[in-house]
């Protein structure tokens, strides 16, 4: 439990650690979905190539739709990238990292999803078993009446009555699968290659003071609209109960202060009224109720709130014959 | 429990993370729906497609309920509250899609049989016993030829899949181009939309908390004044006479003497009791009771000063009185 909220909390430490979790998530939800998908060859010549191609292209297109989505840096990309120049120059460098580093982010999960197809075999199995010279492998079952490319197209369908427990299917399967797996490694192997060298020879082309301050602007970037966010919710609260409050305060009747008898001193049985009495806002009657909520529904307060936060403080001083002061407020 | 507690924290953060949260666990409750309903098919011609396809359709339509607001910006609400709440049916139907027995079941009948062999069952068959068989197609232990239908239904089960896929992919790239694209267009008024939708929701928030404290006081103060009512009355049928230097008690306590209020017997309260029941007080506080400290209590009413002689508690001093408003700007 300690484990987990520690890691949370690494996460939730910078945006860029957030972005990088989301996309291990989608990663994760790559390979669950694939293992999940109930994959169906339909072992007929025409269909084979299309049904096995277009479930190896379509979900990694999916995924990185996804990717984009949830990443909050499209976000802060777009907004940089269309906004007006106003006040503040824009810098294409700021986009440009940005966006790299946007769509470095959500290629990963349509890879993984791509090499865990490539490294399992079914599809390719499915595309390719009809390109496979049968004379290769002994056992094809020549007493059916079918054409041999119906047959070698029936390969990837373990239940099917012609080839069920044949050798002859195994050994097809089992020499197709061969050539995806080394495919995938391949690509795997390149792919880490290719950003090991990145990593190695970006210092020579980077200029890594501009390298620096534009990361730091990205992040900082990220961290204002955050930031602006937050500030609009807290406000928007603070608003809302001065509005409520002084939309209150507005029903009540209009009391006028004769101060003959003015209590200044507090009763002590009747302190606690007078708190409920502040909570009342001087709205005191069953008619005033029924008004106050009838107003609020036809006739909503204008969206000011000026009054309350300016109103003025009463401020009490107490002085003796003598001029002196007793007690003040000031 | 913790995990729970933590996790329900988190979303609850922010408003938009808990609507995700609800949108979530809407949509793996679909997607557990799915898996736990017992497909049927009834394998007969006239029946098959209405149940394929209403078991496509039907779940999805969940009632959602939508909230009147403020015409001007309804319509954000409209569409945030329509891209939430398609979530569930839209992996509802992508669930049905790859899992094929509901294509299977509707579209049997309209298999070209031949394409996938010779069925020697399916020769001199007239049109009707022809459709009726393969009506059967969805039933494994209704058809004989278990070769044709295994072959039949990968076929439709192929193709509900590549629906499955297609349908993924038009609603992730709507979703795309409305949340990655929407913003080279309306951003100034968009951020407007955004702050005074939470506005009026924290709005209403506030305005119901509001309006529960303010039935608790107005519950107490009534309360309160009611017993003191009941007990000046018994007061004076009883001819209790108040102790008048408890009045003058300027101690802060609030004795288990006080709280009585002046209701000692076992009459008294029942009379207070039933009293409540059969004639409770009118729903207007008196506003004579309004005492104690002044300060932010007087809105802008009052101005000006006010002076006056006060015969405090010490009774040797005189003191002269004076309200000085200063605004707080």
């Amino acid at each position: 439990m300690e484990r987990l909220k520690l890691v949370l909390q690494y996460f939730q430490s910078n945006s860029e650690s957030i972005s990088n979790g989301i996309c291990i998530i989608l990663a994760l939800v790559s390979v669950k979905l694939y293992t999940s998908f109930d994959f169906n060859c339909p072992c007929l010549p025409q269909y084979n190539k299309l049904y096995s191609l277009g479930v190896m292209i379509v979900p990694p297109i999916i995924l990185f739709f996804l990717g984009v989505l949830v990443n909050r840096h499209t976000g802060v990309m777009m907004d940089e990238w269309m906004r007006p120049i106003g006040n503040r120059s824009k810098n294409p460098a700021v986009v440009k990292y940005l966006f790299s580093a946007m769509l470095q982010r959500a290629l990963l999960a349509p890879m993984v999803w791509i090499l865990v197809t490539l490294l399992d075999g079914k599809i390719f199995i499915c595309a390719f078993s009809v390109s496979v010279d049968p004379t290769l492998f002994s056992g094809l079952p020549n007493n059916t009446g079918l054409d041999v490319i119906k047959i070698m197209a029936k390969v990837p369908c373990k239940e099917d009555y012609i080839l069920k427990n044949t050798s002859f299917r195994k050994a097809v399967s089992r020499y197709v699968r061969c050539y995806s797996q080394a495919f995938g490694w391949s690509i795997l192997l390149l792919l880490i290659v290719l950003g090991t060298l990145a990593r190695l020879i970006k210092p020579y082309f980077d200029d890594h003071a501009r390298a620096l301050q534009t990361r730091y602007w990205s992040n900082y970037l990220d961290v204002e609209q955050k930031l602006f966010d937050e500030t609009c919710v807290l406000h928007a609260r603070d608003f809302a109960r001065k509005c409520v409050v002084q939309f209150f305060e507005d029903m009540r009747e209009d009391t006028i202060i004769t101060l003959s008898h003015p209590f200044f001193m507090t009763n002590t049985t009747e302190e606690w009224e007078a708190e409920e009495e502040e909570r009342l806002h001087g709205v005191t009657k069953q008619e005033q109720v029924d008004q106050l909520l009838n107003k609020w529904y036809f006739n909503k307060p204008e969206l000011d709130v000026t009054r309350i936060a300016h109103r003025p403080r009463t401020c009490v001083t107490w002085q003796d014959r003598d001029g002196k002061t007793l007690y003040s407020d000031v | 429990m913790d995990k729970f507690r933590m996790m329900f924290q988190f979303l609850q953060s922010n408003q938009e993370s808990f609507m995700n949260g609800i949108c979530g666990i809407m949509a793996l409750a679909s997607a557990q729906m799915y898996s736990a309903f017992e497909f049927n098919c009834p394998c007969m011609p006239e029946y098959n497609y209405t149940y394929g396809i209403g078991l496509l359709i039907i779940p999805p339509i969940w009632p959602t309920g939508s909230r009147s607001k403020d015409p001007t910006i309804l319509r954000y609400m409209f569409c945030s509250i329509t891209q939430r709440s398609l979530i569930a049916p839209a992996v509802w139907v992508s669930v049905t899609l790859m899992d094929g027995k509901s294509f299977i079941c509707a579209f049997s009948v309209n298999l070209d049989i031949d394409r996938f062999g010779n069925f020697s069952i399916m020769r001199g068959l007239s049109e009707v016993e022809r459709i009726k068989q393969l009506a059967k197609i969805p039933c494994k232990d209704l058809v004989e030829n278990q070769e044709m239908r295994v072959a039949a239904s990968r076929y439709i089960k192929c193709i509900s899949q590549a629906c499955g896929w297609m349908f993924l992919l038009m609603m992730t790239f709507t979703a795309f181009m409305i949340r990655a694209i929407r913003p080279c267009f309306t951003q100034a008024a968009f951020l407007k939309t955004k702050y005074w939708s939470h506005y009026i929701d924290i709005e209403r928030k506030m305005f119901d908390e509001t309006c529960k404290e303010h039935a608790k006081s107005f519950a107490k103060v009534c309360i309160h004044q009611y017993f003191e009512n009941i007990s000046g009355e018994m007061r004076r049928i009883h001819h209790h006479h108040r102790n008048d230097s408890d009045d003058e008690d300027e101690e802060k306590k609030m004795s288990d003497e006080e709280k009585l209020l002046g209701i000692r017997a076992q009459d008294d309260m029942n009379k207070v009791l039933w009293n409540w029941h059969t004639c409770k007080p009118a729903l207007a506080l008196r506003k004579d009771q309004i005492n104690g400290e002044t300060k932010g209590l007087l809105n802008g009413h009052v101005n000006g000063i006010a002076n006056g002689f006060v015969q405090g508690h010490t009774h040797d001093v005189e003191k002269k009185e004076w309200a000085v408003y200063y605004s707080k700007v």
